[in-house]
């Protein structure tokens, strides 16, 4: 039986290189990618604890955070296209229009 | 039996005229305005006789209180109006002479700008004036004292666009504001020791004090008093402002700078005779003041060229003669002197008014002469001022500058001083006066003739009057429209009856005048000296007079080119008295010059620049500086604020773990 911390070890692990990469990376589909980390880190945290602990609500919760991530996903890489389209780069340092 | 005497109604019509004219004057035909401000002040006269009649014969006070204006713990203020004989006179003199003269502006005003303006500025003059005439506290006075100083000034400075008529208003409001001071510091001293202002209250207190205990407390009260005084009413050391008053159109300088404002300080001095019966020292300060004003202007008025200032210092002199008269607790006699010098001295004013309509506003009495036969009712209404304010009887300045030397003669210490210095100074009044009026009216016009010899620069300095404001093209010279003769003869003919009301017993009179006053005033008891010596030092002045009308007569009629002989060989005492001493420019020397530079340096440069603006300027760069510091937080770089993002859940985290271990 793997136990619960090592579980949360890794969550946390999965959850600073996501927030690490966020902020480092500027290729904006990386930082997509990033996000995509962080929800994750976290849902193994969700389902590890609903394992302790038998109750139900953590699977629940990651079920919402997957649908959410999901639906994101689809405008994000939609915002991501159009972006690309005016653009023609992927560097969220040049996407600065709105800058004083 | 009281009579209800609305004495409120005096002072609130001319109000009335004066919010008329000035909210909607502008608008109005200049004929409306006139009778606007004429039906006024006649109304307000009308009132004053009537309440007068009422109350003549009653020997108490009349009191009027409309309701509480401050009240502090023990302290009231009411609205308050006050009647005995005292105010009485002072009501009529003022209502009256002020109609009078407002008749005449409507003349004499007929031909410049800012009519409404005139009349309204006149009206509210009149107002403020009733106030401080009528106050039944040292309050309410004051407001009155205040508003007639704003009037003054604003009507000094009437033709505003001449920068001598604006820097006289400025001049006499500064000067004026020195006095009111001391007049306030002495209210206060009054409300610290008998916790009213109220003159019933304060005169109570102050009759039950014993010479002895009260001394100290009532001379420094009765000398405040009498500096704020000497302010108002253009005494040593603060008479500098009324010479420069003079740039006001003239019915003003008839109505404020010579029968009315101006004796307000007479009428403080006389009102509060309660306190300065209790403080003899005080009044011996008061007596020497008039005595050396006296004769100070009247030397002065000797050597001036442009008529109304002659005028001016002899008002400044007459009024020294009624501080003298004060001084030795002679207030009825400063108070007779009061009235006939508003008669005659009013009608002085506006007969050079008049001189100075007919020759097209010229004021320089070199340039003036023979006008005897050219405008002949001014002549003789001039003419009779003139023997009044010299002292000949039966006019009415012979009268009260008699009572007055008379007096002065009976005063405790240094009378015979006081008696020279005044008989000196009456025949000095009576040379100016009758240089002003040989120089004026007999001779030859000398119209744009003068020779422009070692004097000019006194012409030039001086006859900056009324050119510019009178430059309606007089074809000739002409007398004076009927509106303004009338009040000249009324006046005329009150300086002739005006003095017979205090006609001393030793000439066959029982000085009425002063029995009327007698319930108003707290004046020792006369000590009963022979009052058959009387008639001879009457006949002293009487002679002075005679000898000044002789010099004048010789020096400027029959030998015309003498004066100019005999100033060049006294040359430095005649610049000296010409430019009046150098006390305007002593006092710029030693009081305007080191307190512009005083308020230069330490208070625009150091207070307000430094201090203020520092702190202020300080507050603003420095908020300024910590802004642009932290505006480097907020780069709009959406991974550095995902950044402090983490960095704070990180801290949270952070506290978190630490509290829970510890």
């Amino acid at each position: 039986m793997v136990p619960l911390s090592w579980y949360l070890i890794l969550s946390a692990v999965l959850f600073c290189l996501g927030a690490a990469a966020f902020l480092i990376k500027r290729n904006i589909i990386t930082i997509f990618m990033a996000i995509e980390l962080m929800l994750n880190g976290v849902n193994l945290s969700f389902v590890a604890f609903a394992a302790h602990l038998h109750k139900l609500s953590g699977h629940v919760f990651v079920f919402f955070v997957m649908v959410v991530a999901a639906a994101e996903a689809a405008v994000g890489l939609a915002i991501i296209i159009a972006v690309f389209r005016s653009r023609e780069t992927l560097n969220v340092d040049r996407v600065n229009l709105l800058k004083l | 039996m009281n009579p209800t005497l609305h004495l409120w109604v005096i002072p609130l019509l001319p109000l009335m005229g004066a919010a008329i004219n000035g909210l909607f004057g502008r608008r109005f035909r200049n004929s409306m305005v006139s009778s606007i401000a004429l039906l006024f002040t006649g109304a307000s006269f009308a009132w004053a006789l009537w309440a007068a009649l009422q109350w003549v014969h009653q020997p108490a006070r009349y009191v009027e209180i409309l309701g509480d204006w401050i009240w502090a713990g023990d302290f009231h203020a009411p609205f308050g109006f006050y009647l005995d004989h005292l105010s009485m006179v002072m009501m009529l003199v003022v209502t009256g002479v002020g109609f009078l003269i407002h008749i005449y502006s409507a003349g004499y005003m007929a031909h410049e700008g800012g009519y409404y303006r005139f009349f309204t500025y006149l009206n509210l003059f009149m107002f403020f004036m009733l106030t401080l005439v009528l106050a039944n506290n040292y309050l309410l006075m004051f407001v009155g004292w205040e508003g007639v100083g704003l009037a003054s000034y604003l009507l000094i400075g009437f033709y505003f666009l001449k920068d001598s008529a604006a820097n006289a208003g400025k001049k006499a409001f500064i000067v004026n504001r020195i006095g009111d001071f001391a007049f306030l510091l002495g209210m206060f001293l009054i409300i610290q020791h008998f916790g009213s202002l109220n003159f019933d209250d304060v005169f109570n207190s102050v009759s039950k004090m014993s010479p002895e205990t009260g001394w100290g407390l009532l001379t420094a009260i009765a000398l405040l008093l009498m500096f704020g005084a000497t302010g108002k009413s253009a005494q040593v050391p603060l008479y500098v402002w009324l010479p420069d008053a003079m740039e006001g159109p003239t019915p003003v300088s008839a109505l404020i700078h010579a029968a009315t404002m101006v004796t307000a300080g007479i009428y403080m001095i006389a009102r509060s005779s309660a306190i300065f019966s209790l403080a003899p020292h005080a009044l011996e300060v008061v007596a020497v003041i008039g005595c050396l004003t006296a004769i100070f202007a009247a030397t002065m008025g000797l050597a001036q060229t442009d008529i109304k200032r002659v005028l001016a210092y002899s008002t400044v002199s007459q009024l020294g003669y009624m501080f003298m008269a004060c001084g030795v607790a002679a207030y009825s006699a400063a108070i007779f002197h009061l009235m006939t010098h508003a008669f005659f001295k009013a009608l002085l004013f506006l007969g050079a008014g008049s001189v100075i309509h007919a020759i097209g506003g010229e004021q320089d009495m070199r340039r003036m002469g023979g006008l005897r036969k050219l405008i002949p009712v001014t002549f003789w209404v001039v003419t009779i001022a003139t023997f009044a304010i010299a002292g000949f009887p039966p006019l009415a300045g012979f009268f009260s500058k008699d009572e007055i030397l008379w007096r002065a003669l009976q005063a405790e210490h240094g009378g015979w001083i006081l008696w020279t210095v005044g008989i000196i100074t009456a025949g000095l009044t009576s040379f100016y006066m009758f240089r002003l009026w040989f120089m004026t009216f007999f001779g030859e016009l000398r119209l744009g003739k003068v020779n422009h010899g070692h004097d000019a620069h006194a012409a030039a300095s001086h006859s900056h009057g009324h050119a510019a404001d009178h430059g309606h093209g007089h074809g000739g010279v002409h007398e004076s429209p009927c509106i303004m003769l009338g009040p000249l003869v009324i006046l005329a003919v009150l300086s002739v009856v005006g003095g017979w009301v205090g006609r001393p017993q030793a000439m066959g009179g029982s000085n009425i005048f002063e029995t009327f006053l007698a319930s108003a005033i707290y004046a020792p008891a006369e000590t009963a000296a022979e009052r058959g010596s009387e008639l001879v030092f009457a006949a002293i002045s009487v002679g002075v007079a005679l000898l000044g009308f002789l010099l004048a007569y010789w020096l400027y009629y029959l030998q015309p080119e003498l004066p100019s002989r005999i100033t060049a060989r006294i040359r430095g005492l005649y610049t000296l008295v010409l430019n009046k001493y150098y006390v305007d420019e002593l006092y710029g020397r030693f009081f305007v010059k080191p307190l512009l530079s005083l308020s230069t340096v330490v208070l625009w440069h150091g207070v307000d620049q430094h201090m203020i603006d520092g702190t202020v300027n300080g507050a603003g760069s420095a908020s300024k500086g910590i802004g642009n510091q932290l505006r480097r937080i907020q780069s709009g770089n959406i991974r550095s604020y995902a950044a402090w993002v983490a960095i704070g859940g990180a801290a949270v985290i952070t506290y978190m773990a630490w509290a829970m271990f510890k």
